[in-house]
Order: C-alpha cells, then sequence, then structure tokens
C-alpha cells in the first residue's frame, strides 16, 4: 500500500506564555512506494513520532492530507485505517499473556468482520510464528527479555494484516548486540509480508542499514528523501551530510576562487564549476587518503588502528567540526609519528555548502 | 553471622518492645479478660474460666442487634463507595478543564470533621414537630409525606447511616482511583485505539486489571474500616445507639466499657474477640482472591 502526505502539517498549541504555536510537522510533501521499508530518520524533537502519530491517526493533522494508496484516511479513526502500531515501550497489556496479547486486535473484531474462534487462534499462530516467538505463547510480558517483547508487539500489529505497519523508535530499548539482531529481523519481516513498514529512529546507522528509503527531517521540515546512499553521497544540505555517517563529516571553513577550495589559504581541491565565495567544505572521513605531496596539509594528533582501517586524528586551522578524522586503509598507515600528514582529497567524497543557506553547492567532480 | 544476628534484634528492639507493650499484651489481656466468668470489675475478682461471656454476648439482643447493622452496613457500603468512587474517578480522569477543582471538591469530605458532618446529615434529614430538613422538603415537594430519618423506622434510619457512610469514605477512594488511572500509561490506550477496541472493552480488558491491585486494598481496607465504624453512628444519632438501634459491634463494646450499662470487661473482650475473627475471615478471603485474580 502506497502511503502519500499531501502538505500535511501539525501544529501543536504553545506551552509556554507567549502562546507561539509549535510546528512539529511542516508542510510534508511526500510518497511512500508500495511495499518499501522506509526509515523516518532525524534527531530528537524533529517531529518525526508526530508523523508517525499523523500516519496512524493517533493524531490529527492541522491541515493537510494523508492517502492508503488512492483512499484519502485523513479523517478516519486509526481503527478505520488499517494500520498497525508497534510502540517504544511496546505497550503489550502485562496482565495477558503472549497469546492473549496478539488475539487481542482480533477480539475487537465487530458485526461481519468476527471471526470464528478457530480462525483466530489459527492467525494468531501464524502472527506469531512469523516473529518465531510461538513456542512463548502462554508467557507473561514480564516472563519474557525486551528483544522477544518487542517480537510479541509485532506480532500483535501484523495479526490483523495491517495495510500499513509502523514502529516507533523499534531499537531503542535493546541493548547493542540485540539491536543489531533485531533490525535484521524487522528487514525479514518485512521482506515476508511485503507490508509498508515505516519506523522512526534517530539512529542514523539503524536506518541506513534496513531502509529501502530514509526521510531525513529537521525541526518538522523534510530535509531530504532518497535511497541511503544515494542520500549520503549526495545531501542536498549541511544538515544531512553532518546528520549521516560515522566517524561523521568533516567540516571545514573554506573559499572558492577560480574554480579551487581554499582552506586556511591553501588550496586544496580543483572544484571547477562552484562559484566563487565563502563556503563549508564538508570532506567524508573516507574522502582522504594519504601522498607524501597531497595538497591538504594537517597535524597530526593521534592514530587509531582498528584492524582493517586506520582512523586518524587530525587538527587544522579552518576546522569547524568538534573533531577532524581520516579513514584510511591499514596498510597505508603513516610510518612512525610524523608531525605533519599530507592527504589528497577525492573529489566524490567532498561536498561544498554555502556560508549563509548551508545549502549544497554542486562543482564538477570529474574535472 | 551470630554478631549480626544480635544486631539485627538490637535494631528491631523498639519496635518489638512498643508493640509488645501496646498491641501485643493487651490482646492478651483482652483474651483473659473474655474466659474469666463474673468478673467484677470493682473487686478485680472472678469466679473460674468459661466461654459464659461468649454465650452471653451471642444471646444479647443489643449485640444480635450490632453485629446485624454492622454487616449491613459492610455489604452495602463497602461496594457501593467502592463503584461509585471508581465512576466519580473515571469522570474525573476523563475531563481536562477544571479538574483541579473538582478534585478538590470531592476531597472535601476527607478533611472536614466526622462529627460535623455529621451534624449536617442531620440538619438535611430531620424531622421535627415544627420544621422538616431538606431532604424532607424534596420528598414533600415531589407529593411525599415526611419521614423521620433520625428517630423513625429502622430502614429509614438505615439508609441515612449509609449514605452518609457511602458520602465519608468516598473522597479517599476517589484519591486513590485517579492517582491510580492517571499512573495507568497511555500507550495502552492508544495501543486499543490503533486496535478499534470498544471503551467498554478498553475499560474492562485494560483499565480494570491495571487498576485492581488498588481496587483491592480499597476493598479491604473499606471492609476492615467498615467493620470498625463507630463514631460515624454517634454522630447522627447520638449516644445512646442502643435505643436508636443502630448500635453497631464497636459501639457494643464500648457502651460495655463506659455506657451506661458499663463496667464489663468481660463482656467487651468476648465481643471484641468476635469482631476481630469476623475482620480477620473476612480479611483472609478477601486476600485470598486478589491473589488469584492477579494472577
Amino acid at each position: 500500500m502506497k502511503v502519500v502526505l499531501k502538505n500535511l502539517t501539525k501544529k501543536f498549541p504553545s506551552r509556554n506564555k507567549k502562546g507561539d504555536e509549535v510546528v512539529a510537522v511542516n508542510n510534508f510533501d511526500f510518497e511512500i512506494p508500495d511495499g518499501k521499508l522506509i526509515g523516518l530518520l532525524g534527531p530528537s524533537g524533529c517531529g518525526k513520532s508526530t508523523t508517525l502519530n499523523l500516519i496512524s491517526g493517533l493524531e490529527k493533522p492541522t491541515s493537510g492530507q494523508i492517502f492508503f494508496g488512492d483512499d484519502d484516511v485523513t479523517a478516519l479513526p486509526p481503527e478505520n485505517r488499517g494500520v498497525g502500531l508497534v510502540f517504544q515501550n511496546y505497550a503489550l497489556y502485562p496482565h495477558l499473556t503472549v497469546r492473549q496479547n496478539i488475539l487481542f486486535p482480533l477480539q475487537n473484531l465487530k458485526g461481519k468482520d468476527k471471526l470464528p474462534k478457530e480462525e483466530m487462534e489459527a492467525k494468531a499462530l501464524e502472527a506469531a510464528r512469523l516473529v518465531q516467538i510461538d513456542q512463548l505463547m502462554e508467557r507473561k510480558p514480564g516472563q519474557m527479555s525486551g528483544g522477544q517483547q518487542q517480537r510479541v508487539a509485532i506480532a500483535r500489529a501484523l495479526v490483523k494484516r495491517p495495510r500499513v505497519l509502523l514502529l516507533d523508535e523499534p531499537l531503542s530499548n535493546l541493548d547493542a548486540r540485540l539491536r543489531l539482531q533485531t533490525r535484521e529481523e524487522i528487514r525479514r519481516i518485512q521482506r515476508e509480508t511485503g507490508i509498508t513498514t515505516i519506523f522512526v529512529t534517530h539512529d542514523q546507522e539503524e536506518a541506513m542499514s534496513i531502509s529501502d528509503m530514509i526521510v531525513v527531517m529537521k525541526d518538522g521540515v523534510v530535509q531530504q528523501i532518497g535511497r541511503p546512499q544515494d542520500v549520503y553521497d549526495s545531501p542536498v544540505n549541511r544538515f544531512v551530510a553532518e546528520f549521516l555517517g560515522t566517524p561523521p563529516i568533516n567540516v571545514f571553513e573554506g573559499e572558492v576562487k577560480d574554480g579551487e577550495l581554499r582552506l586556511g589559504g591553501e588550496t586544496v581541491l580543483k572544484v571547477p564549476g562552484a562559484p566563487d565565495g565563502a563556503v563549508f567544505a564538508a570532506v567524508r572521513p573516507e574522502g582522504f587518503a594519504l601522498e607524501a605531496d597531497g595538497a591538504f596539509r594537517c597535524e597530526l594528533k593521534q592514530i587509531e588502528v582498528m584492524g582493517r582501517d586506520t582512523s586518524i586524528v587530525f587538527e587544522h586551522p579552518a576546522r569547524v567540526s568538534a573533531n577532524l578524522r581520516a579513514i584510511i586503509p591499514s596498510e597505508d598507515r603513516p610510518a612512525g609519528s610524523p608531525d605533519e600528514v599530507r592527504f589528497r582529497l577525492k573529489p566524490s567524497k567532498v561536498f561544498l555548502f554555502g556560508r549563509e543557506d548551508n545549502r549544497r553547492i554542486p562543482f564538477d567532480a570529474e574535472g | 553471622m551470630e554478631g549480626r544476628n544480635n544486631r539485627a534484634w538490637l535494631y528491631l528492639l523498639p519496635a518489638i518492645v512498643f508493640l509488645g507493650v501496646f498491641m501485643v499484651y493487651p490482646l492478651f489481656d483482652v483474651l483473659v479478660y473474655s474466659v474469666e466468668e463474673k468478673f467484677n470489675f470493682a473487686s478485680q475478682t472472678f469466679t473460674g474460666y468459661g466461654l459464659y461471656n461468649y454465650r452471653y454476648v451471642l444471646r444479647d439482643p443489643y449485640f444480635l442487634q450490632a453485629v446485624k447493622n454492622t454487616f449491613i452496613i459492610v455489604i452495602i457500603t463497602v461496594p457501593l463507595s467502592t463503584g461509585i468512587a471508581l465512576l466519580i474517578s473515571l469522570g474525573l480522569n476523563s475531563i481536562k478543564p477544571l479538574r483541579k477543582l473538582y478534585q478538590t471538591v470531592f476531597f472535601l469530605p476527607y478533611v472536614t470533621n466526622t462529627l460535623a458532618v455529621g451534624l449536617v446529615f442531620m440538619i438535611l434529614f430531620k424531622k421535627t414537630a415544627y420544621s422538616d430538613g431538606l431532604i424532607n422538603l424534596l420528598i414533600n415537594a415531589f407529593g411525599g409525606s415526611s419521614v423521620d430519618f433520625i428517630d423513625g423506622p429502622y430502614w429509614a434510619k438505615m439508609l441515612v447511616m449509609c449514605l452518609y457512610t457511602v458520602w465519608v469514605v468516598m473522597p479517599f477512594k476517589i484519591l486513590i482511583l485517579t492517582s491510580a488511572l492517571a499512573s495507568v500509561n497511555q500507550d495502552y490506550y492508544n495501543a486499543a485505539k490503533v486496535d478499534g477496541t470498544s471503551r467498554w472493552r478498553i475499560f474492562t480488558r485494560i483499565t480494570l486489571p491495571m487498576i485492581s491491585p488498588m481496587i483491592f486494598y480499597l476493598i479491604i481496607t473499606g471492609f476492615i474500616g467498615a467493620f470498625k465504624a463507630y463514631s460515624d453512628e454517634v454522630a447522627i444519632f447520638g449516644v445512646n445507639l442502643n435505643e436508636a438501634g443502630m448500635n453497631t459491634i464497636v459501639g457494643y463494646v464500648y457502651d460495655m466499657l463506659y455506657g451506661n450499662s458499663g463496667g464489663y470487661p468481660s463482656y467487651a473482650s468476648a465481643a471484641a474477640l468476635i469482631l476481630f475473627v469476623i475482620v480477620f475471615t473476612i480479611t483472609v478471603i478477601n486476600l485470598m482472591i486478589s491473589k488469584k485474580s492477579s494472577l
């Protein structure tokens, strides 16, 4: 089921005395293709959970419309939208067993939708099998681990075969190892069911690793939508560039003159096509290549060897980010610990942003 | 290990001494009193040990009346006050404007003196040769004839008694239940909403189970409190409860000790122990039920 958001806006009344409204979601206008796994990504308070609640129907939009396929569901209450929602804290009913929890949505059906008991049981078991908790049907949520509870919550959301599955920070309550495992699991379940799935996360790694498409948000405004790799390789503004990628991108104050990028007065890269002026230059950690006569000179601070890769922490007079870090293959590691290292910058890993508006300034990377 | 044990006993000593002197010893003494036959308070003599006191009390029409009254009050007021308190709490929980004001209003009876409230009830329900209370005026307005609720038929007095008891015990229950309701995580309700759960089903399958520990707590303490009722009766019907036919078990115990016919600690002790057995039994049953239904 394709999900379309049209000019969707949600304002909350102000909490302070001045009466300023809080715009949690500002004029969202995008389409989520059928059967894909979508990550809504952004820092805390950027409106991603509100977006999820708008799609689920728990919140009513201030303006704009929501379509599931061709149906306008904007005015529909949550129960008539055909959504399954998994809460951040799972919201499993603690006094009911796993079986009863999964059966709960089915038992709500009334009138002609009402199912015979055996069919409900069969559906519950099917959902439990899908998330591999069919061995634990008689347990209470309190007797299970966080990961198992998560599965039960997903099974409960899936048992009615929703048109759209929504997950709110699905991995944030799990420990690191379980998180890795569970995200593969979510990917598998989504593939097996083919249900359009939207999940919210503030963890860019999580979003990049399993999403077919990510939506990067900030302050209630969509920054960029696209395939994770595309967004990573071609961020539209400085925020997106800084938000995606670990370790984070290195940002410098720079200047473009005569098609050349200068950092701290030294020309480091040819940027044909970029207009003259002050810019922010951002370089991905993997955009540095060690080279004896490279144009980029910097002061070496520390070398961290991490097996396959080596991380070089350095200092540069034009630095804007808190730390500067380059990742290079370990076999290229500089011998000893010289005071100065020189890099060649890879043009495809260097982005220029306007000093005023932080928007991307394109240049011809081949040149 | 030995030293640690001794130290633990040392820490417990103050509490043990206090409980021993003021609880265990008196309890034991009550037991002794209750089996001393023909005890004379003035000369502190008795003729022997036996169950005569219990026989006397259990055959005393005043005691039987007190037991009947107590049971009626318990059986009517505990479920009624808990049920109404739950309804009011649900209401309070679902309104937004002026919630604090309503909470204060509903809590007022709790901070008001029992005797003062009793006086108000008496004025509301009274009927004298010259004037009627507000309730009787209302009855008259609807074409009925005045009823003497304070000094009249048994059912009328019991009605006032039950109304009064419900009204007095409700604020505490509302306080407990509103906080219990407010502590239920909103996500449960959101999850139920997304699943299209009907309001009734949300109430019976989510709200009630979530707050059931608090409800059981209120029922157990409600039973205990209602069984020990005495001052509420005095507040409305005055100290001569036997004459009014509105005595309770605790009232009977008091009368036997200090009332007009006072000076019978043995009968009082026997009655007190009978009350203790009743309360203990009911509480155990309550606890058994609550344990069964919460697991």
